[in-house]
């Protein structure tokens, strides 16, 4: 059973602006904020259909979530975009206090993860977005995968109380699942193995499944799960992956506060088991092509594959 | 217009607001004496007379909305909302003790009649911009009220809030500017010149006019005007003194938090007897 990646038909910015219309033409109090980014985003394309459930703000990203914070406190439910980047490090005492802090209902779409904001460079590419995120009480905190993935996340972000974080890629997403999939437990089991399990998120997920399968071309049966919810993190999954005593997350984003720091918070915790993160350490963004950035970052198949086989020989020497 | 009498009432409330933000302060020994002093008679106007909210509407979406942006003057809306029934008397007096329902800086989960949490300077402004957009867009035609303090301008997302409710004739939005002339570290003048609020809000696009703060019958007869704009936010700025209406601490020049020592606590003590003695009420 080889993965074959292959892209979507549909655009992740599709999917958003599709779903915005499907939330609103449902509820009235859905409303779609844009601090001119709209146009990146496509959400330019159906402001006409959406009229007063949409608002571009200009640049002006704090207005932009404090309108949020004042919707929300009239009974509105806010969907907040911009680029990961000003959606978390550039407002973040705005979402800190006047969202979180103040009890309050949104969900903030991240857009351009990591690498994929490519030729916006190191001002734009969000490493950290997730850590930020993640630290805040009560927040729940996504990583979209596919589009599929990502309309089950808006719905469960209309469905949920307080504040959610979805991070996205812009374009088109290796297709990973399909109507019938759902999306309960935070967490996707997409292959079953004994030796190690590869747990990522976001575009590292089908960069997991392909390391999987040259693993298995060595003899080695790999475990890999899509994280998809990185909190509350699916403790369940990460015991279940702890059970092949050892682990590598796999993620296009720091490895401090991510998906690595998760994993690893649960194993210190509950069930110690080898691991490596595979992801960012130290770096800044900077320009270029998603394939040449992953090159460059090491967030590869490759860097998956070399350093699962590092880590069952650790295994085996302590063992 | 209003008549003498309601005037006088509204000075008497403003006497009381100013008695429990004193009393609440000194209990506790220290505080943001300086800025929660200058917004009295504003938080008068409105509570006495030009806010529609009292605890019977208090989850009403058609009541009015009141954003308190400059949050450090915490202290003189919580003795506004005991005065209005929101909370007992006792509550007062936990201002800032661990586990309270008032804490230093307002929060809507906390304390009932606090529409929005604040502190954060700038932010409030930005929630009030919302606030006003949702009742808008919900076809109400209630009102929100914000006060923001002179030092809070110095925040760029202030300005970002105040060029939004301009751009979106947010008609039904009502700004206050607490002008204390002073900020923690001293004269706004001196750390970063405000310039002339009036002309950079009529410049955004709003009514915009300066008048005494201190004056409940010119606060009033400005909501009075505000109320009959039409398509622009209006912005009152509050021409007020940081510690108003107790003389020796307007005279102070660091009045922005105090911790008063013995002798100044004795003169607040004074004070707060004296103004007690003038409302009916014996400390």
């Amino acid at each position: 059973m080889t993965f074959m990646p292959i892209k979507e038909e549909i655009e992740m910015r599709k999917m958003y602006a599709d779903t915005l219309i499907e939330l609103a033409a449902k509820d009235e109090k859905v409303i779609a904020l844009e601090a001119d980014l709209s146009s990146a985003i496509t959400t330019s394309k159906i402001k006409d259909q959406l009229k007063d459930q949409f608002l571009n703000l200009g640049i002006m990203e704090a207005e932009m979530i404090g309108t949020a914070a004042g919707l929300s406190v009239t009974g509105f439910k806010p969907f907040v975009h911009t680029f990961a980047n000003f959606a978390t490090r550039r407002v973040y005492d705005q979402v800190f206090v006047s969202l979180a802090y103040a009890q309050l209902n949104a969900v903030i779409l991240g857009s351009d993860a990591g690498v994929t904001a490519e030729h916006n460079g190191g001002t734009h590419m969000p490493f950290e977005d997730l850590s930020l995120m993640r630290i805040i009480p009560h927040n729940k905190v996504y990583e979209a995968s596919d589009s599929t993935m990502l309309r089950h996340l808006l719905h469960k972000g209309y469905n949920e109380k307080g504040l959610t974080y979805i991070r996205t890629i812009r374009k088109k997403a290796v297709k990973l699942y399909g109507e019938e999939d759902t999306f309960e437990t935070g967490s996707k089991l997409l292959r079953e193995g004994n030796d190690i399990a590869l747990l990522a998120s976001g575009i590292m997920v089908s960069d997991a499944l392909e390391a999987a399968d040259q693993l298995a071309e060595e003899g080695i049966e790999a475990m890999v799960m899509d994280m998809y919810q990185l909190k509350p993190i699916d403790k369940e999954a990460v015991l279940k992956a702890a059970k092949t005593g050892a682990i590598v997350t796999a993620e296009n984003h720091n490895v401090i506060g991510g998906l690595g720091s998760s994993v690893s918070e649960v194993l210190a915790e509950e069930s110690p088991a080898h691991l490596y993160r595979v992801g960012i350490r130290e770096k800044f963004g900077q320009v270029g092509t998603t394939s040449w950035l992953k090159e460059d970052y090491r967030i590869t198949v490759e860097e998956i594959v070399e350093q699962a086989k590092k880590l069952i020989l650790k295994k085996a020497n302590i063992a | 217009m209003v008549n003498h009498d309601e005037i006088k009432d509204l000075e008497l409330f403003a006497k009381k607001i100013r008695y429990y933000t004193l009393k609440e302060l000194t209990l506790m020994g220290f505080g943001h004496y300086g800025g929660s002093l200058s917004i009295v008679e504003t938080l008068a106007v409105l509570y006495g007379k030009q806010l529609n909210a009292s605890p019977e509407i208090k989850d009403d979406l058609n009541r009015d909305y009141f954003v308190l942006s400059k949050g450090h003057a915490g202290p003189s809306l919580y003795a506004t909302l005991f005065l209005k029934g929101y909370f007992p008397e006792e509550w007062l007096y936990t201002l800032n003790n661990n586990g309270t329902n008032l804490p230093s800086h307002p929060d809507r989960n906390l304390t009932p009649g606090v529409d929005m949490t604040t502190g954060s300077l700038g932010q409030g402004v930005s929630a009030s911009t919302g606030i006003a957009l949702g009742n808008k867009l919900s076809g109400r035609d209630n009102y929100t009220f914000c006060i923001v303090g002179d030092g809070e301008l110095n925040e760029g997302q202030a300005w970002e809030a105040i060029q939004m409710a301009s751009h979106n004739k947010l008609d039904h939005l009502i700004i206050f500017v607490d002008d204390n002339k002073m900020q923690l570290d001293g004269p706004t003048l001196d750390i970063s010149n405000p310039l002339d609020f009036v002309s950079k809000f009529e410049a955004f696009g709003y009514h915009s006019k300066r008048i005494d703060g201190a004056s409940v019958k010119e606060i009033n007869e400005a909501v009075e005007w505000a109320k009959s704009s039409e398509g622009k936010p209006t912005a009152i700025i509050l021409d007020t003194i940081k510690g108003q209406g107790i003389p020796f601490i307007e005279s102070m020049s660091d009045n922005h938090h105090l911790r008063p020592d013995e002798a100044t606590h004795a003169e607040i003590v004074e004070a707060l007897n004296s103004i007690g003695e003038e409302i009916g009420v014996i400390s």
